[in-house]
């Protein structure tokens, strides 16, 4: 495998579907994952999503994530596991490990679906074993079956914090609380509507002040924050809790396309640091695509859209496939980005557009 | 603790191996990471680090952060989040940059 017309690194939503639409247009794709397994976070989402039908909302994620691979596997995808990419170089060539050794993978384009790391907070024994990233807590729950612990503190209440409390819940924890240092909760309302029956408190404008503990979490010190996010003297609070999930955001993982020469740009409502691109999902690097969390990190069903787009596009700059079909996938993004909580990522995302066009000015 | 029975996912794999942590045996699923047979076991401290000497867990869970890094049948500073379990394997808790043989 030390040639492909397509490269895809990450076979994530995002990097399973620009694989399947790139095959579709007639390109010879590889993609590779440094995980044993596929579907990168697709297959711990056991909730059912939401949008349109065409988004397959009602669908749970791991059903999705089954598709996306049967799907790959009828078009002859080759998806190539346990191999994480070590780097970009100018003539395309990709650059990973393997158990015998690093080896390379020329391509002509290469589309980058490698996501994103959760955001982590500092405070007094985070440090502690039994502080963990909200993920962990999914993938053990949802993934591996087990319980990471018995009471969780959650500091964090956007869909992800909501979701993976629930989800919680459903293992069999008894999650004590969720804290959130903005004076509202982050995500749907829906989401924290399902915790708040289940008699789950949401804490707004507080936060975790520290963890207590002799060798692992015993107990969380909760404290209310002003409306400058600073604590209020004398608001401290105990609760016994052994678990604390950090759900604090996610950032775009962009290391490859830094080594590849794309040109980035910050934008905090998108995660941070994220490679510059086209409407189309091609980076200042002509022959670097970026999809799904590392070009903005939105949720799975817009990765799933900016996938396709990427490989439809980088099949087309090949001269393969045809122009119909980018249309329709720009339209069901646009859809997925309208209403109170997507605009704001469509007006980040116009952003990066005008800033990509200077850039290549 | 094990999640057995889910509400959406169903019944689990039931433990078929055995993996030693400190020379003690513990009950793991066949190609599991080693590091959730040890929460299913209990254990929370995976290792201790090389200046402060303190307690570490996991914590990223998919093999991105070191934090959960223990010696694994003699090779020290393995990722037990994302290295799969077999029968009869040697887990040991890591102190510092670990005292096991090298990789070769």
């Amino acid at each position: 495998m030390n040639k492909a017309q397509i490269a895809v690194i990450g076979a994530g939503p995002a990097g399973l579907s620009a694989a399947l639409e790139a095959a579709r247009a007639g390109a010879q794709v590889t993609v590779i994952d440094e995980n044993r397994k596929p579907g990168g976070q697709l297959f711990k989402q056991i909730h059912k999503f939401f949008g349109s039908r065409q988004h397959q909302a009602g669908t749970r994620g791991f059903a999705i994530g089954q598709g996306l691979l049967r799907d790959c596997e009828e078009l002859g995808v080759s998806v190539q596991l346990g191999y994480p990419a070590l780097g970009i170089f100018p003539d395309g060539r990709v650059v990973f490990n393997t158990a015998q050794g690093v080896r390379s993978l020329f391509a002509q384009r290469i589309i980058l679906a490698t996501g994103a790391n959760e955001n982590n907070l500092y405070f007094e024994g985070s440090d502690l074993p039994g502080v963990m990233t909200a993920g962990a807590a999914q993938t053990m729950i949802n993934e591996h079956r087990v319980l990471p612990g018995q009471r969780v503190l959650m500091v964090g209440t956007g869909n992800v914090g909501l979701i993976i409390s629930y989800q919680l819940l459903q293992a069999g924890a008894e999650v004590v609380a969720l804290v959130e240092a903005a004076p509202q909760i982050g995500g749907y309302a829906v989401h924290a509507s399902k915790l708040r029956r289940a008699g789950v408190p949401i804490y707004t404008s507080r936060t975790i002040h520290r963890a207590i503990g002799e060798k692992t979490v015993e107990g969380v010190e909760l404290v209310a924050l002003n409306e400058h996010f600073q604590p209020v003297p004398g608001t401290g609070e105990i609760l016994c809790a052994d678990t604390v999930c950090m759900a604090v955001g996610l950032s775009p993982m962009v290391e490859l396309a830094a080594l590849a020469g794309c040109q980035m740009t910050h934008i905090p409502a998108l995660g941070g640091t994220i490679p510059l691109h086209d409407k189309n999902l091609c980076t200042t690097n002509p022959m670097v695509y970026v999809a799904g969390d590392i070009a903005g990190v939105e949720e799975a069903s817009t990765a799933i859209e900016e996938g396709r787009l990427a490989g439809i596009a980088a099949a087309r700059s090949l001269g393969l496939g045809d122009d119909g079909r980018q249309q329709a996938v720009q339209e069901r993004l646009l859809a997925l980005r309208s209403g109170e909580f997507g605009a704001k990522r469509q007006q980040a995302k116009e952003d990066i557009l005008r800033t990509f066009k200077e850039a290549m000015a | 603790m094990r999640v057995h029975e889910h509400p959406i996912l169903g019944q689990s794999e039931p433990e078929s191996i055995s993996i030693y942590f400190d020379g003690k045996p513990i009950p793991a699923v066949e190609g599991e990471p080693i590091a959730a047979a040890l929460i299913a076991a209990g254990v929370r401290v995976l290792r201790h680090t090389e200046k402060s000497g303190r307690g570490r867990g996991i914590f990223c869970g998919i093999g991105r952060c070191n934090d959960c890094k223990m010696i694994v049948d003699g090779v020290p500073n393995t990722r037990t989040c994302v290295t799969p379990a077999h029968d009869g394997m040697r887990v040991e808790t890591q102190y510092g940059l670990g005292r096991g043989s090298c990789h070769e």
